[in-house]
């Protein structure tokens, strides 16, 4: 009986979290003479894919198509910047002992908690001065230099309990550490490095912030930036292709959230992982 | 040979956030266009900060009150789900669990927050609400920290609750008195890993206010104003120093939140 109720209390509560979810798709389907005149309204009534065929010609005068290809670009490119790096500096922390070590690992902890606008405005000025500026090499270039610390703590945990009698048996068969890193370490490391790929993949296709700050042509605009053309205007008659591409902006995060959710949830609860 | 696997990350430690982060402090006394030489201007850009620029002393305020009003919707409202979800077991609990964490990961997208600010479109046009849609926002995405404490709930031994229970206390007294304090470095992980990201709150704020932290200022984020400084106006040492005092204001209030812990968090080995 009591655990009936928690139950009902959880859908009511789910129903509630998800109207914004739900709201978006029904909005994004319907026309905007029926949206203006009932505007928080879940279906109500004619629906249209009208959006979704203005959404997909684009905005700028760039094709939804340039956006999304730019997103998977960057997305990618910072998949396996951070996949590649972060586990290569993990595999020191973790199983190599050297003399800085410790105060090297104390250095990258603290930098996971470090705001970027401290480091922001002279890594603009660089990659200014080197004409870098509106091209995608500054949003990929920090992963490949595992600036997100975050994701070398989360693989250091992981790669410390692997047993260290591996390493020994590797010794002994004659692998030296690249070897070892490659044949035993990083097989065995793949749960920490699927974490860090979907988590990697699905804040780089959120975000915005450095995006909007090196991106300026739309040609090279991500989805988020192609968004962002609708945001200065506030007439209701580009609802229909800005809510149908805010939803074929979160379809991939949806798709990667139903396929992978077990880790993404078991990658936050075990590291805390901000989400 | 462990430098050749650090390779990358010490250049990216050294190059990418030591270096920047000595040259935006040298640049915190400049005055810089980003076009021209580095002007060295001293305290001038601090001293504009605090006495000449009510705008900035606004937009520490706005940042202030969304943090004080985000962070703790967001953590009554995790912990409130994450209590819910551990009476339910199995698949049930694995399910709620995944569905209200989902929220986590979509709300940080310009595609959601546009979605928010047509919901919420007659609040987003008053400057007395519209903080309050963002916030709302913010709590909605809870999904994160009760997924930590869900954990955190699951750590506790059960034999302490049944004893509790037998020994007559009720649902509050065992959550006030064994759970809430079993579970207090989980909530000062939340705590200090939350109150870091709302500090450094944007997308949402840049969104649902058009951009330019409206109407009349009222949703003008610290880091919006930051972004207005330094890359629309390029005022890069004015930024620069508005960057250096958001550091220390965040690592003054990290390290107040770690000396107040010892008056609430409890370690399970007696300190």
């Amino acid at each position: 009986m009591k655990r009936a109720a928690v139950f009902v209390l959880c859908l009511a509560a789910l129903a509630l979290v998800l109207y914004p979810i739900v709201w978006l798709v029904s909005a994004s389907l319907t026309p905007v003479e029926d949206l203006v005149s009932n505007l928080r309204a879940l279906f109500p009534g004619r629906v249209t894919t009208d959006g979704y065929a203005r959404a997909l010609e684009g905005a700028g005068g760039e094709s939804f198509w340039t956006f999304l290809g730019n997103s998977t670009i960057v997305a990618t490119g910072a998949v396996v910047g951070n996949v590649v790096s972060c586990s290569l500096a993990a595999y020191a922390f973790a199983r190599l002992r050297f003399r800085l070590s410790g105060p090297l690992f104390a250095f990258a902890l603290v930098t996971i908690m470090l705001p970027a606008h401290v480091t922001l405005i002279p890594q603009y000025v660089v990659f200014q001065q080197l004409g870098m500026v509106d091209t995608f090499v500054p949003l990929i270039l920090p992963k490949l230099l595992a600036t997100d610390a975050f994701f070398v703590f989360l693989m250091v945990q992981f790669m410390r309990g692997i047993p260290h009698e591996l390493d020994d048996a590797a010794k002994i068969d004659g692998c030296g550490p690249v070897r070892n890193y490659w044949y035993v370490v990083l097989p065995l490391s793949r749960p920490a490095m699927v974490t860090t790929a979907i988590f990697t993949f699905i804040w780089t296709w959120n975000d915005f912030f450095s995006q909007l700050i090196y991106l300026s042509s739309t040609e090279n605009y991500t989805i988020p930036m192609g968004l962002r053309l609708f945001i200065d205007q506030t007439s209701s008659s580009s609802y229909g292709p800005m809510f149908a591409m805010s939803v074929l902006s979160l379809v991939p995060i949806g798709l990667f959230f139903l396929a992978f959710q077990r880790f993404l949830v078991a990658g936050v609860a075990t590291t805390g992982l901000k989400g | 040979m462990p430098y050749l696997f650090l390779g990358p990350w010490l250049l990216g430690a050294i190059g990418l956030t030591v270096a920047p982060m000595v040259v935006s402090l040298y640049l915190s006394f400049t005055d810089y266009d980003l076009f021209n030489e580095p002007k060295w201007v001293g305290l001038d850009n601090y001293a504009r900060l605090f006495g000449d620029d009510p705008r900035y002393l606004h937009s520490v305020g706005v940042t202030l009150r969304y943090v004080a009003w985000s962070v703790p919707l967001k953590l009554v409202l995790a912990l409130a789900v994450a209590l819910l979800l551990n009476s339910l077991r199995g698949k049930g609990q694995a399910f709620f669990r995944s569905a209200f964490y989902a929220p986590s990961l979509l709300g940080a997208s310009v595609g959601l927050a546009l979605a928010w600010r047509a919901i919420f479109d007659t609040w987003v046009d008053t400057p007395d609400h519209a903080l309050v849609t963002i916030v709302l926002l913010a709590a909605w995405q809870f999904g994160a920290p009760m997924v930590i404490f869900l954990a955190g709930l699951q750590q506790i031994p059960r034999d302490l609750l049944d004893a509790a229970a037998v020994d007559g206390a009720g649902w509050w007294r065992r959550l006030w008195s064994i759970t809430l304090p079993m579970l207090s470095p989980v909530l000062f992980f939340n705590v200090v890993l939350e109150t870091i990201h709302a500090f450094q709150a944007f997308t949402q704020a840049f969104v649902v206010s058009g951009g330019r932290g409206g109407p009349a200022d009222s949703t003008l984020f610290y880091t919006l104003y930051l972004y207005e400084r330094g890359f629309t106006e390029f005022r890069m040492g004015y930024a620069s120093a508005m960057a250096w005092v958001l550091l220390v204001a965040i690592a003054l209030i990290t390290a107040v939140l770690f000396r107040t812990s010892r008056y609430w968090v409890f370690y399970g080995d007696g300190r």
